[in-house]
Order: C-alpha cells, then structure tokens, then sequence
C-alpha cells in the first residue's frame, strides 16, 4: 500500500510548492523520503512536508488534533500546518507542513533536553478552552498496548515473560482497557528526540500530532525517564530535561519534590512498550537480544519486586 | 579542552558542585586534582544518614540528586558505563517510537 501512495505523495508535495506548475521550478531534484512507516509516510520537497497518515486514520479525531495545531495558543510550542485540512491520497489523509531542522541521530548528547522539557511544560499548561470538543485521549497506552499485541503475535521469547509481568500489574487505564483519570490536559502523547525540530530561526518545536490529545502529562515524560531509569540515560541528562520541566512549571510533577510516584506508572509503561518492541524486533530479525535492550527487559524484571506507586494527592 | 583518549571535544558538568569533563565522543571523564576526593566526600555524606529503615518497606535510591524507582538499575545514580552504552541500538531508541 505504502509503495503506491509514496509517489503520489511526492508529486503532491512538489504541486503544493509548486502550485500550477507542471514540473519543478525550484532545483530541488526530487522530493526526499523522511519516513515510510506503517504509522505515516513523510515526504519532503524543498521547505514542505507532506504526511501521509496510517491508514484507518479517524478524520474527526485527525481534524481535531489539526486544530490544535494550528491554535495561536500553541504558537512557539507545537509545528502549525500550512493549513488547517487535510487532503486524500487513495484512502489516506495528507496534511502539510514546513519542513523543520530535526535533532541530530549522530549526536544524541547534543540533544536539547532543556528545550524539550520547556515546550512540554508549555504544551501541558495549555488552557483547557483551548482545546476542542472531539479531541480525543492521547494515545500514549494505546500505543503501550499494541506493542504488547506485537509481542504476542512474535511467538515465544524467553524474555517476554517478564515483560508480560510487568504489564499485567499496570492499572487499567495504563493497558488501556480503561479511560484515563486525568483528561483536562494536553499531551503529545509520543515523545521521543525525534519528535523536536527547529526552525531557520533556531526555536525548537514539536511535532507529530498522531498521537496527541487529553491525558496524563506524565506520560510525555516517562519514555526519558524510563530511560534513565534502565541506565541508559545518564542521570545529568535526565536531571536536565527535568529541571527545565519543573522550572517552566510543567504540571505533570511536583516542583520540590520525589517526582517518581507521578512517574512510576508511565515510565513501567514505557519501559514494557520498550522492551516489547525489542523482543518483537529480535524475533523478527533472528537475532539475540543487544546490551541496551537486555538492560531494558533487566528494568521489567526489577518490576515485579516493586508494585506500582498510586501517585498519591496528586493532581487527577 | 580535548579529549586524550579520542581527540573529541570535552563538556564541563557540575555535579553536586564538583566541575567534571565529559567527552562528547567517548563519553570518559578527566578528573581535576582533588575533584575525585570531592566526589567521594559528597558521595559518604550523602550515604551517611541512610541505613536503618525501620517502617519504609522500600526505601529509596541512592542518588539524591536525581531520585529514581526502586525497580531502577542498580547503579542507575552513578554512571561509568553510559558512554558504553550509548552505543547504536541506544542512539536509535532515542529517535524512535
């Protein structure tokens, strides 16, 4: 499916540059894949993108995270779209936006913890008025929950035991069997280094609105502190990204103190989704386990000594 | 300043106020004279006041200065093998879903 629509995607984003014009007139040679996966496929031509959303994408729920998007509150904080609607490419929905300068993949400690942790504390402290009606949860354990389907269907894995452990214990709205108890605030719903770019002026943003909406801002936190918590992350860098969050007054923990009963249940999450994914990929692939994703599946193991924290008289 | 083992450049962290350098390329650590003694120092005062737990079944983590879970690796506080482990399957996981 994806081998079709990539393409055409590309001639759409090349006529969106060029609007009337039959062939390129900016020197640009060809449109250049950024990403063809299952979840979206996103071409660039010059200074736009186009994506081309997972198929079964929900048009109302698509609409509604657009709109967030484009919302003056979020200037400065999340990418906005060329513009508000979304087009349709054999069956798939396409939107458009300015191509920003991404992170690094070769140098990941240049990464800029302080500017990620600022524009989640500001997307967190988004007022609810903001936010439309039809916008959905964020999809934060959804996604948890299809890593564990992917899990399942890969077959058996000596280490998926664990795994699979550390996830049965999770509450019900972490496995996504049960609506979250906060919904009043705005999430990204998958962070990761890169969901960030800049801009020509240098200003960070996020990106990615797929998996946005109302939810647990804890849950935008957790996948670097699962991280650290695996000991993967070193703990300066982890300390960077959360004191810039507590210093920009990001509600999803405490400013003065133990930030983990608030973390406890989304970084187990994350730490599982993780774990799971690697088994489901080494199982593909035929391959072992590396040091990293051993030192993850360790984490699950840990899990079971330690029953989840309740995040008690926090903020619901 | 550069690094001696690798030549990349080296960045100055604070940690608990003792100035140490980290090289970007390989992730090793040059320790001024007297930091390491400092490290140290900090390190015991930080452990003195912890052993008996008498009510807290799970008493926290060693680190004070970045708290972790009590499922968390053991030596999550205390670093050493992360430049060993920000290897390539790390540096993706950073990037990806």
């Amino acid at each position: 499916m994806t081998a079709d629509v990539l393409p055409t995607l590309a001639a759409k984003v090349r006529a969106a540059v060029h609007p009337g014009a039959s062939v390129c007139a900016c020197g640009t040679e060809a449109s250049s894949v950024l990403a063809d996966r299952p979840d979206g496929t996103v071409v660039r031509h010059a200074d736009t993108v186009a994506k081309a959303h997972a198929p079964g994408t929900d048009p109302g729920e698509l609409a509604a995270r657009m709109a967030v998007a484009a919302h003056r509150a979020l200037d400065g904080v999340l990418l906005a779209p060329l513009s508000p609607g979304t087009a349709e490419l054999h069956g798939r929905l396409v939107t458009f936006w300015p191509y920003g300068t991404p992170v690094d993949p070769e140098t990941p400690e240049a990464a800029p913890w302080e500017e990620a942790a600022t524009l989640l504390a500001r997307l967190h402290r988004t007022p609810e008025t903001v936010l439309p009606s039809g916008l959905p949860p964020m999809r934060g354990p959804a996604k948890a929950a299809r890593a564990i389907a992917r899990l399942h269907a890969a077959g058996p894995h000596p280490a998926a035991a664990p795994v699979l452990r550390a996830w049965s214990v999770l509450p019900a709205w972490a496995r996504d069997e049960a609506s979250m108890p906060n919904t009043r605030t705005l999430c990204h719903g998958d962070l990761h280094l890169g969901q960030l770019v800049h801009d020509p002026g240098g200003t960070w943003l996020l990106i990615d609105i797929d998996d946005l909406g109302r939810g647990d801002p804890a849950w935008d936190l957790a996948r670097p502190a699962a991280w650290f918590a695996c000991g993967l992350l070193p703990p300066d860098e982890w300390t960077r990204f959360l004191t810039a969050y507590q210093k920009a007054e990001g509600p999803a923990v405490p400013t003065d103190t133990d930030p983990w009963p608030a973390l406890d249940v989304p970084a187990r999450a994350l730490t599982v989704q993780t774990g799971a994914q690697a088994i489901a990929k080494a199982t593909a692939a035929s391959r072992a386990l590396d040091e990293v994703e051993v030192a993850v599946i360790d984490a699950c193991d840990r899990m079971s000594a330690h029953p989840p924290e309740l995040a008690p008289g926090f903020p619901t | 300043m550069q690094c001696p083992k690798c030549r990349a450049p080296m960045h100055t962290y604070n940690r608990n106020g003792v100035q140490i350098e980290q090289c970007s390329g390989c992730r090793g650590i040059f320790l001024d004279y007297g930091e390491l003694e400092s490290l140290t120092r900090l390190e015991s005062q930080w452990q003195q006041p912890a052993p008996p737990p008498p009510a807290a079944p799970a008493a926290p983590q060693a680190y004070p200065a970045a708290p972790a879970p009590a499922w968390g690796a053991p030596h999550g506080g205390h670093g050493g093998h992360y430049g060993h482990k920000r290897q390539k399957s790390f540096g993706h996981m950073l990037f990806s879903s």
